[in-house]
């Protein structure tokens, strides 16, 4: 059966009230902003903010901030603790009359993929095994961003960071896979999780509003395009996030009870479209085309959408 | 009003301070010798005679980060832990200092690998001494459940808004059962009144932000010195908080205590439960005819200096027993101790750093006796000794025969 949406058939369906404010401290073009951004919009602004150590982290900056919601900033390796920290109090003040129920808010952990793939991670599978009520949003920027750009587990094989350079050994810089951080959410058999894509804003604001129906953890991975730190210009970033989806390196999913559905199928342009307009991968075609690498890319994404169709 | 008086051992004294507290949120991870304390709370959890969540975290930095999380939402939060478990919660225990959260932990204290061992000494909680908790340090079970209750009054009040940690000695008093006088709820009611912050809280009607980035030094530099004022008015909130607990429950509690110290020319400082033997030794040199005294340090942070001066004033010599060591300086509270007489126009004629305890070891009358001797011999010379490790010919010895059993016994390598 195909994925249908139901309430976000047209852009004037959007949400016009904005929650994330111009003005912020990140970079210029930052996709994951912009993700946020239009996360927000179905989110609202009875939220709470629950941040680990990354870029985002300078959104909010004494005194300023440019959400209309509540933050706490915890540490890296534990913002889902905290989100259960401030939920269960959420809820132990409410059932003891000390907080009017209208006072609730949602608890959204707001992490880069750092710390949601690695530092993270128990805290994470703690969250999602003591079916925590709350969201986990995390920008994925595929490298430990607000350090510089180093090697993180969400690096794409190919991609060159500060900590994976193109050496004479390594040639084509990282020589990971990037971790499947989806997949091991799902073992955890938690009720919601998709993908998104600011370019696809339909998409992302009909996801967030399905999400709402369900109790318990909820898995928004969204992709971040990222200019600093992939070595494009900004004004590059919608055309990078709109191929990563139309090449099939970021499949646009959702897994409702464990069972995924993809909502947009992807007719796959060469991976080379999408690889050619980063800095990051220039290694890859300057001074000389790494055939193999860029082979081995494109037989992943073949390999991945092999198993979806069957 | 009643008081109940029963046999219980350190842990569940904890658990009843924090059951008396009334707490709200109890997040929880495992580890010896501190498990009876949640195991407890977990049970009166779950048959509602304490109206508290109790949550099994994944770890002590994610039970950490969720107490402090709690208590910034606006719950009455209590947690407990020991050794590993407080050094894997360290990047927390500042974050939540920060937060200015005022929550209580109980650290029951047991030496740090490696070598692993499940007894006690202070290296664990003394290494949070600059995390921005207040730190006190409880000798007697009863003095468990009295000091749980005064910290949640320190830590809430408006001057102070800052976590405290409760720490007691692994095995010695957590397993050992002492008699408890459990003060009447109604007491504590009227000592510690219901949480109702108005400077925390996330609510729907009223965003707030809390633990955001500074840039540039000068906003750290104010947020740290409140932290620090804070830490201090904490000197005088405990001295309040003493006076109603003993008017209301009949028992009080200093800064620090002292014992026999009136005409005592020399003094021994000591903490926690190894206190009691350093109390029993001063009899039995005061039976002997020595003029000596013990200053158990009640409260470690904020540093009672003021208090300590006042002790020491005038005295031969001071002597301090670290339970704990800082490799390549020494005892950690003697450097402190050290640090407060220096402007002292009458600061004792000679300091002496002794090491004992660690890792649990006995301190047996003897090693209070070469104490107490050296100390005298020190004063009269007006030049300190030390840092000694106390360690006897006997357990010299075993240590050998062990280290013989450790080898290959055929070639004795
Ligand atoms: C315990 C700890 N180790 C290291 C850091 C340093 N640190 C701050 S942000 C960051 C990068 C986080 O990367 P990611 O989660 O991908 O988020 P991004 O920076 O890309 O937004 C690191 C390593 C830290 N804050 N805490
Ligand atoms: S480094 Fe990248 S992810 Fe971080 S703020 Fe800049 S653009 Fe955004």
């Amino acid at each position: 059966m195909a994925w249908e949406p139901h309430m976000f058939k047209e852009l004037h369906q959007i949400p016009r009230e904005e929650h994330v404010f111009p003005g912020t401290p990140l970079c210029a073009g930052c996709g994951g902003l912009e993700s946020l951004r239009l996360a927000s919009k179905v989110l609202g602004s009875h939220v709470v903010y629950v941040n680990a150590a990354g870029c985002f982290t300078n959104l909010a900056a004494f005194p300023f901030t440019p959400l209309d919601a509540s933050w706490l900033y915890t540490t890296m390796g534990s913002a889902p603790a905290g989100a259960q920290g401030v939920r269960d109090a959420l809820d132990v003040l409410i059932a003891k009359g000390r907080l009017p129920k209208e006072e609730d808010l949602k608890v959204v952990v707001l992490g880069g993929d750092g710390s949601t793939y690695d530092m993270a991670l128990s805290s994470t599978s703690g969250a999602i095994t003591r079916k925590l009520d709350f969201y986990y949003f995390c920008y994925d920027n595929e490298a430990y961003g607000n350090t510089g750009v180093q090697l993180s587990p969400a690096t794409p094989y190919g991609a060159r960071t500060s900590t994976s350079p193109c050496g004479v050994q390594h040639p084509a810089g990282t020589t990971q896979e990037k971790k499947d951080i989806f997949e091991i959410w799902r073992a955890h058999k938690p009720p919601y999780m998709a993908t998104v894509s600011p370019r696809f804003p339909l998409d992302l604001e009909e996801k967030f509003a399905r999400a709402e129906e369900y109790r318990g953890p909820k898995l928004f991975l969204a992709f971040a395009a990222c200019p600093t730190g992939w070595l494009f210009d900004p004004a590059y970033t919608p055309d990078v996030a709109r191929l990563a989806v139309e090449c099939g390196l970021w499949p646009l999913k959702e897994a409702i009870n464990g069972t995924v559905t993809h909502t947009y199928i992807p007719k796959r342009k060469p991976v080379e479209e999408y690889l050619k307009l980063q800095g990051r991968f220039r290694h890859l075609f300057e001074p000389t085309r790494q055939d193999e690498a860029i082979r081995h890319i494109q037989a992943r994404v073949d390999d991945y959408w092999k198993q979806v169709n069957g | 009003m009643n008081q109940t008086n029963q046999m219980m051992t350190g842990n569940l004294a904890a658990a009843w301070g924090a059951r008396l507290a009334d707490v709200d949120y109890v997040p929880a991870f495992p580890i010896t010798p501190q498990t009876e304390i949640v195991e407890t709370l977990s049970k009166w959890c779950g048959t509602g005679a304490l109206n508290a969540r109790f949550v099994t975290m994944d770890s002590e930095h994610s039970m950490m980060t969720a107490a402090g999380a709690a208590a910034a939402t606006g719950a009455r939060v209590f947690t407990a832990t020991s050794s590993q478990g407080l050094l894997h919660a360290f990047e927390v225990l500042y974050t939540v200092a920060g937060w200015r959260v005022p929550l209580v932990l109980v650290n029951v204290s047991r030496a740090l690998a490696s070598p692993i061992t499940l007894e006690p000494d202070h290296n664990d909680v003394l290494a949070a001494r600059d995390s921005g908790f207040l730190q006190i340090h409880a000798e007697t079970c009863q003095e468990i459940v009295d000091s749980i209750l005064m910290a949640y009054r320190i830590a809430e009040d408006p001057r102070v808004c800052l976590p405290v940690m409760v720490n007691l000695d692994g095995f010695y008093l957590s397993f050992t059962r002492e008699p408890v006088i459990l003060p009447d709820p109604r007491m504590v009611q009227a000592f510690l009144p219901a949480y109702r912050p108005t400077h925390l809280g996330f609510k729907a009607s009223s965003p707030r932000a809390l633990g955001t980035a500074v840039l540039g030094g000068a906003t750290y530099s104010y947020f740290r010195h409140q932290n620090h004022l804070a830490s201090m008015n904490a000197l005088l909130v405990h001295e309040e908080a003493a006076v109603d607990f003993e008017r209301l429950c009949g028992r009080r509690y200093d800064l620090v205590e002292g014992y026999r110290l009136d005409d005592a020319e020399d003094v021994l400082i000591m903490t926690n439960a190894f206190a009691s033997k350093g109390k029993a030794a001063v009899d039995v040199a005061r039976a002997e005819g020595k003029r000596v005294g013990l200053l158990r340090l009640r409260v470690i942070r904020p540093w009672p200096a003021d208090a300590i001066r006042h002790a020491l004033q005038g005295r031969r010599a001071v002597a301090v027993l670290d339970q704990n060591l800082s490799p390549g300086q020494g005892g950690i509270l003697f450097q402190e101790i050290a640090a407060s007489l220096y402007h002292e126009a009458l600061r004792p004629r000679a300091l002496c750093s002794f090491i004992g305890g660690l890792g649990g070891k006995n301190l047996s009358e003897g090693e209070f006796r070469a104490i107490f001797e050296q100390t005298a011999e020190a004063g009269v010379r007006g030049k300190g000794i030390g840092p000694v490790l106390l360690y006897t010919e006997m357990e010299y010895r075993e240590m050998e025969q062990l280290q013989y059993l450790a080898h290959d016994l055929k070639t004795g390598k």
